[in-house]
């Protein structure tokens, strides 16, 4: 745990703009001393199911530290599942979730933030009623240590955390350019501005490891690549690990370093694009059944 | 054409706080020397009371969106728990007793805040009904309460605060209105603090608010407790200030629903609405009562003016609901953008 937060309060030292630098991953490294030195979250034999309907089925999945990992398949594949139970908010029936030296049956929602993981929704998930600045701002909620009474006065721990987040906020619109829109309510913004500041809300919290439902559902193909960038930018510039749950195929091949399929539930590829591209199973299960639907329109 | 217009009023725009700054100067150095007694006395007390349990209020309701239809219970504890510290603890001075009964307050919102842990929206509703009952049944059922009065009436000490007196209705309006501008200051700071924000994140999706690292449980009742405390000071000026002799029964249900009432009107979520929301609730009454006793003269007696106050009261809320879901506060801004524009064109 203790270990988690240094390495992912690694990247925080660097500046904003530059790429992480090597000392950094080898930090990362460091930390995991186990047989699998760089895999910074695993899921071990996982099962999960709603009544009789089965959503999982024993999924095993390693992630290395600072790697774009993807998970592709169909409409109930249980790609969401599998997010809903690295982020806690599903326990699984069967099976652990590693974060770095931490092995959970539930991974603790509430402390997700401090183990160095942040996510973004399928579905939106913002809140609405409060600017976009301040909507990045409560990224950092897990970092505040004043006291209501604090705050109110203004006295000088809550006056730091303030600036600090403030700052950080800042930065990150900056990053995603969205300073343009930082005083709008969050809830006013167009879907494709929505979800950028959903990622901006994720990366302020500095996470070692960035969980993505969905980033680009809905999006035209214009503001897909640009998240695509933006998606990529992040994982270059922090280091940061990235989960990535995504229907379209495209994207995901050129954005991803690994790539796992699903299908009804099952683990039925795991490798580099190239691979997945030739895994006969994959073309038969997902790509070869329905070739119109190759850019995931109807999928 | 309207970003010009924007950027027009915004290189003259007042700023924040002068607008407060201006209307406590008038309301500290004016209306103290023009207002008549019948102002102090049927408009503005119980006006800055009921603006301060609106803020109170929308402090849970509005910004942390935990309903409640228990704030007259709050009320109730407040004024009660003041009357009985200022009675029972020798040489307490009077603003010890306000913040005592506020904090008992705040522990009785704790306590009827904890199925907010478990229930949500209407189920909420429902269960903050049981402080509305349990409380005033509590008054009532014990006469130690309201120091063995068998008519469970209680009256209010002189106000007085290190040596000052302040004394008829000109002393008890600029007694409300500092503690009431006190309160408002505070819950503005607090609403615009990182806990303001845990409140919104819990009101608007409370997944996502676990997932950063908001912690839901402490947020939800750190509101109550606020909120419950706020609404308690105000009970305390609605006693000692406003009425000075109260009994358990002027804080019933309706009460509750009339501090609903104001936020919904005066605007969700906004330190101001509660004022305006006041303000117009105060007013109504008032207004509906001279107009009608002027258009229908004798027909106009209590009993139709009560029922009228109750149908256009209600008529306003749907309206409200409906065309102005923010409140009077909304309606407020978009008045002002638009007269800026067109003084901005002229």
């Amino acid at each position: 745990m203790h270990s988690i937060n240094y390495l992912h309060e690694g990247p925080a030292t660097v500046a904003f703009r530059e790429p992480v630098a090597a000392p950094e991953i080898e930090l990362l490294r460091q930390v995991q001393p186990q047989q699998q030195a760089d895999t910074i979250l695993g899921l071990e034999g996982i099962s999960l199911s709603f009544g009789g309907v089965v959503a999982l089925h024993d999924i095993d999945l390693t992630v290395r530290s600072g790697e774009i990992r993807a998970i592709i398949g169909p409409n109930g594949a249980g790609k969401s599942s599998l997010i809903n139970i690295i982020s806690g908010v599903y326990r699984p029936d069967r099976g652990q979730v590693r974060i770095g030296a931490n092995r959970f049956a539930r991974v603790p929602t509430q402390k997700l933030a401090h183990l160095g993981i942040a996510r973004t929704f399928q579905n939106l998930a913002l809140f609405k009623g409060l600017s976009v600045i301040d909507n990045v701002i409560s990224g950092r909620a897990y970092k505040v240590r004043s006291t209501f009474l604090a705050q109110v006065l203004g006295l000088g721990l809550s006056r730091r955390e303030e600036l600090d987040a403030r700052e950080r906020a800042g930065q990150i619109l900056d990053f995603l350019d969205l300073t343009h829109v930082s005083d709008r309510l969050a809830g006013t913004l167009p879907y494709g501005l929505q979800k950028r500041v959903e990622l901006a809300r994720a990366m302020v919290a500095e996470p070692a490891i960035l969980l993505l439902d969905e980033p680009m559902a809905g999006m035209t193909a214009p503001e897909k690549a640009e998240m695509s960038e933006f998606i990529r930018a992040a994982n270059r510039q922090y280091g940061t690990t990235i989960i990535l749950v995504e229907h379209d195929i495209g994207v995901v091949m050129g954005l991803s370093d690994h790539i796992a399929v699903l299908d009804y539930g099952r683990k039925i590829a795991d490798g580099t694009p190239e691979e997945i591209r030739a895994d006969q199973g994959v073309i038969d299960a997902y790509l070869g059944v329905a070739p119109e639907n190759i850019d995931g329109g109807g999928i | 054409m309207t970003a010009i217009a924007s950027e027009f009023s915004s290189s003259h725009r007042i700023p924040g706080w002068l607008p407060p700054v201006l209307l406590l100067g008038v309301a500290y150095l004016i209306v103290p020397f023009i207002g008549t007694s019948y102002l102090f006395e049927a408009i503005l007390l119980p006006f800055l009371a009921l603006s301060l349990a609106g803020v109170g209020l929308n402090i849970l309701t509005g910004y942390a969106g935990q309903v409640s239809l228990g704030s007259a219970a709050f009320l109730a504890v407040g004024a009660f728990a003041a009357y009985n510290f200022n009675l029972r603890v020798e040489g307490l001075p009077l603003i010890g007793s306000i913040i005592l009964a506020g904090l008992a307050a705040a522990a009785i919102g704790i306590v009827f805040g904890l199925p907010s842990l478990r229930l949500k929206g209407f189920y909420l509703a429902v269960s903050t009904l049981a402080a509305q009952f349990f409380v005033q049944w509590a008054l009532t059922k014990f006469s130690w309460f309201s120091n063995d009065s068998a008519s469970g009436v209680i009256d209010a000490p002189a106000l007085s605060i290190a040596g000052i007196a302040f004394n008829g209705a000109v002393g008890r309006y600029l007694f409300s209105l500092t503690v009431v501008t006190l309160l408002t200051f505070l819950a503005y700071r607090l609403v615009s603090s990182q806990s303001g924000r845990n409140f919104i994140a819990v009101r608007d999706n409370e997944t996502a608010a676990r997932i950063i690292g908001v912690p839901v449980l402490k947020t939800k009742l750190l509101a109550f407790a606020i909120s419950s405390f706020i609404i308690g000071v105000a009970g305390v000026l609605w006693a000692f200030a406003y009425l000075r002799t109260v009994e358990p029964a002027g804080f019933n249900l309706d009460r509750s629903f009339q501090i609903l009432f104001i936020i919904i009107i005066g605007g969700l979520a906004s330190i101001r609405g509660a004022f305006f929301g006041a303000a117009l609730l105060v007013i109504l009454p008032l207004a509906l009562s001279r107009l009608g006793s002027f258009l229908l003269g004798d027909v106009f007696n209590s009993g139709v003016l009560d029922m009228s106050q109750r149908i256009v009261l209600g008529a306003l809320i749907i309206l409200f609901l409906i065309l102005e879901p923010d409140g009077l506060v909304s309606l407020w801004d978009r008045i002002r953008k638009r007269s800026a524009a067109v003084f901005g064109r002229m």
